[in-house]
């Protein structure tokens, strides 16, 4: 940390809260999320389905679907809070500032129109440019992600291309403006094995180039291990640690880190049964006081029936657990 | 592309032979013809004559050829009570029915997609709720009855526009009379072309509501927010645009219907059209005409559904594919 606090942050999140207001009462889906992406780096952002990691990356742009809120907390782009800006000017982040990259390629274009028509009006959405100029821009992203003869293929239509080669153009269309920081969330879930390794070694390759900034939200612990310098696991709707990627992947110190390094089956050792955590993560409307993965962790002492605890300097990186708390 | 209409076309001929033998039988079993022409004196000798004279006492395979072969030529034969050519008197009457559908149509259309887009995208506000509800209604209420209501406020409390009637019509290029080009052809074309078209249009405005409202909560339009294009693009360039492909085929085939059903409308307002003559000659038994009004109608129906798979596929490039293959 101390290192990269020497840069400002592209992206900051000071105590991010966000909630749902339905008829059976406010639901908190995040609950004080802390942390930041310098420029250049490659945090990932990991944990179980539902403990809120695409909702992070939603509220970051400013696209969380109603009745959904950011109740407190602060979004700070390069500085300048971005959480509370009118529509029309979060949209000139979004896109210019922020790239996106969906799950599922397939159906994140727009199938009536040709990819080529798709980037060149996001591209002049963006950046005042001529058609021509546009259309150049297009053709030169299409070849940068790895698409064989980008001047054909961009009249295209989304149909006429593979799964990898749509992700492809995703990530085309998310770099289209120079944004610097790409929120990809789960950019490989949805593709072949065999073409998931392509996707990432592009996405990967693109933004070193380009020295952007990446919020990589996956479950695939393999992809984070080789794409990102940092890592931040979710439980229920909190960071419970976050660090240097070697750190968490290695030796993790949280108990539910630990819990979920150990469910990664390892190639070169001998197939041992896979660890396991008991029980489930609770629901929004069924969150434990105290520290929320108390009912389940190995190492629950009585005042984690009480107290959260949270995020505090542990070696490199932060963990928010009483077993770690300093002095102890 | 070639091909696919090739296919098409064949296609719609087995359909309108299908309906060719179905209104050919109508002669066979819907009263004896030859009783509608003769009177209850004719001597037996003169009914067999004109029995002959009309090749009804051929076989019947022998008679359903002849028909089928005339058809094609559009001879329909001669109507029992008007003692016309059948198509002469539908030709006559077609100019009113058609001007009288496609105003209908186009003012469920233009009406119809804004209402259903505004409803869609400004979904809790009061005016949506109002169209909302006034659709209700729309879908709801027989013609004839909206028909009969528009008649007693307009024509009779209001007397603003006519009951009945095409008003002053004028005829253009020979044989087509438009009310299009007078005032009074206008003002009369009012009243029937909003009985006739309410239906389809609160149809349509429901129909691309919900088409909308799925639309807007689809994966590309939530990467185009995503994307930071204008709310207009987003809205008026791709989900507006996805919302019509479906919305073309019901608008295509609410034509036919339109045409089809015009007969009601055609009643309330005696509308001079194919519908009223069509239900005069159920009322006299004029087998010539019914037949001849189906196959007519038929032929509209997969005419109209042909363009609208063309149109289908001039909207969605997936659907060129497969119709290119």
């Amino acid at each position: 940390m101390t290192t990269l606090s020497a840069k400002s942050p592209v992206l900051e999140l000071r105590n991010l809260v966000v909630e749902f207001v339905t008829r059976h009462g406010t639901l908190r889906a995040l609950d004080g999320i802390s942390f930041s992406i310098a420029p250049g780096e490659v945090l990932g952002v990991v944990g179980e389905s539902g403990a809120g990691k695409s909702l992070t990356g939603a509220a970051v742009i400013g696209l969380l679907e109603p009745p959904g809120r950011i109740a407190s907390g602060e979004v700070l782009l390069a500085g300048q809070r971005i959480d509370h800006l009118p529509i029309e000017e979060l949209r000139h982040i979004r896109g210019k500032r922020i790239g996106t990259i969906f799950q599922d390629p397939l159906t994140s274009l727009d199938p009536l129109y040709r990819v080529g028509e798709q980037l060149i009006e996001t591209i002049r959405t963006h950046l005042s440019v001529s058609e021509q100029e546009a259309r150049a821009r297009a053709i030169a992203l299409l070849a940068e992600v790895g698409i064989p003869a980008p001047e054909k293929r961009i009249d295209g239509y989304p149909h006429e291309f593979s799964g990898g080669m749509r992700q492809r153009v995703v990530i085309a269309l998310a770099l289209a403006a120079e944004p610097e920081l790409i929120i990809a969330d789960e950019p490989t879930t949805a593709l072949d094995v065999s073409v998931q390794a392509q996707i990432i070694a592009v996405l990967k390759k693109l933004c070193r180039e380009r020295g952007t900034a990446v919020m990589l939200i996956t479950h695939d612990m393999g992809v984070i291990a080789e794409t990102a310098d940092r890592v931040a696991v979710m439980y229920a709707g909190r960071v419970i640690e976050i660090g240097p990627v070697r750190d968490v992947v290695k030796s993790p110190k949280h108990p539910y880190a630990k819990g979920l390094m150990g469910s990664i089956p390892a190639l070169d050792e001998r197939p041992e049964r896979l660890l396991q955590i008991e029980g489930a993560m609770p629901r929004l409307n069924a969150i434990p006081q105290g520290c929320a993965f108390h009912p389940r962790c190995p190492h629950v002492m009585p005042r984690c029936h009480e107290a959260r605890p949270v995020l505090a300097p542990v070696g490199a990186g932060q963990v928010a657990c009483f077993l770690h708390e300093v002095g102890q | 592309m070639l091909a696919f209409i090739i296919r098409r076309i064949l296609q719609s001929c087995m359909v309108l032979l299908t309906v060719a033998l179905l209104a050919f039988t109508m002669f066979r079993f819907v009263g004896d013809p030859v009783a509608q022409i003769v009177s209850l004196d004719t001597p037996a000798e003169e009914v067999r004559k004109v029995r002959e004279s009309l090749g009804l006492d051929d076989p019947v395979v022998v008679q359903m050829g002849r028909y089928l072969y005339k058809a094609v030529q559009l001879d329909f034969g001669i109507s029992y009570q008007f003692r016309q050519p059948v198509i002469e008197l539908l030709a006559e009457r077609a100019p009113a029915t058609l001007e009288l559908a496609l105003i209908s149509s186009f003012l469920s259309l233009a009406i119809g997609i804004p209402m259903g887009v505004y409803t869609a995208l400004r979904r809790d506000s009061l005016f949506a709720r109002v169209f909302q509800s006034i659709s209700l209604v729309g879908v709801s209420l027989p013609t004839f009855l909206i028909g009969i209501l528009l008649i007693y406020l307009f024509a009779v409390t209001l007397g603003w526009l006519p009951s009945f009637g095409r008003g002053q019509v004028v005829t253009v290029s020979g044989r087509w009379t438009t009310g299009l080009l007078t005032a009074s052809g206008l003002k009369a074309l009012i009243l029937p072309s909003i009985t006739l078209g309410l239906y389809q249009m609160t149809l349509i405005m429901r129909l691309v509501r919900a088409e909308m409202l799925e639309v807007l909560r689809s994966d590309h339009i939530k990467f185009a927010r995503a994307r930071g294009l204008t709310t207009r693009a987003i809205h008026f360039r791709h989900a507006l645009k996805s919302t019509l492909v479906p919305v073309i085929t019901i608008a295509g085939l609410q034509l036919g219907s339109i045409i089809a059903f015009a007969v009601i409308t055609e009643t309330v307002f005696q509308w001079p059209g194919m519908g009223a003559l069509f239900l005069k000659a159920v009322q006299n038994v004029d087998i010539p005409i019914m037949a001849a009004y189906l196959m007519i109608i038929s032929a509209l129906f997969v005419t109209i559904n042909m363009v609208v798979d063309l149109l289908y596929a001039f909207v969605d490039p997936r659907l060129r594919a497969t119709i290119k293959g």
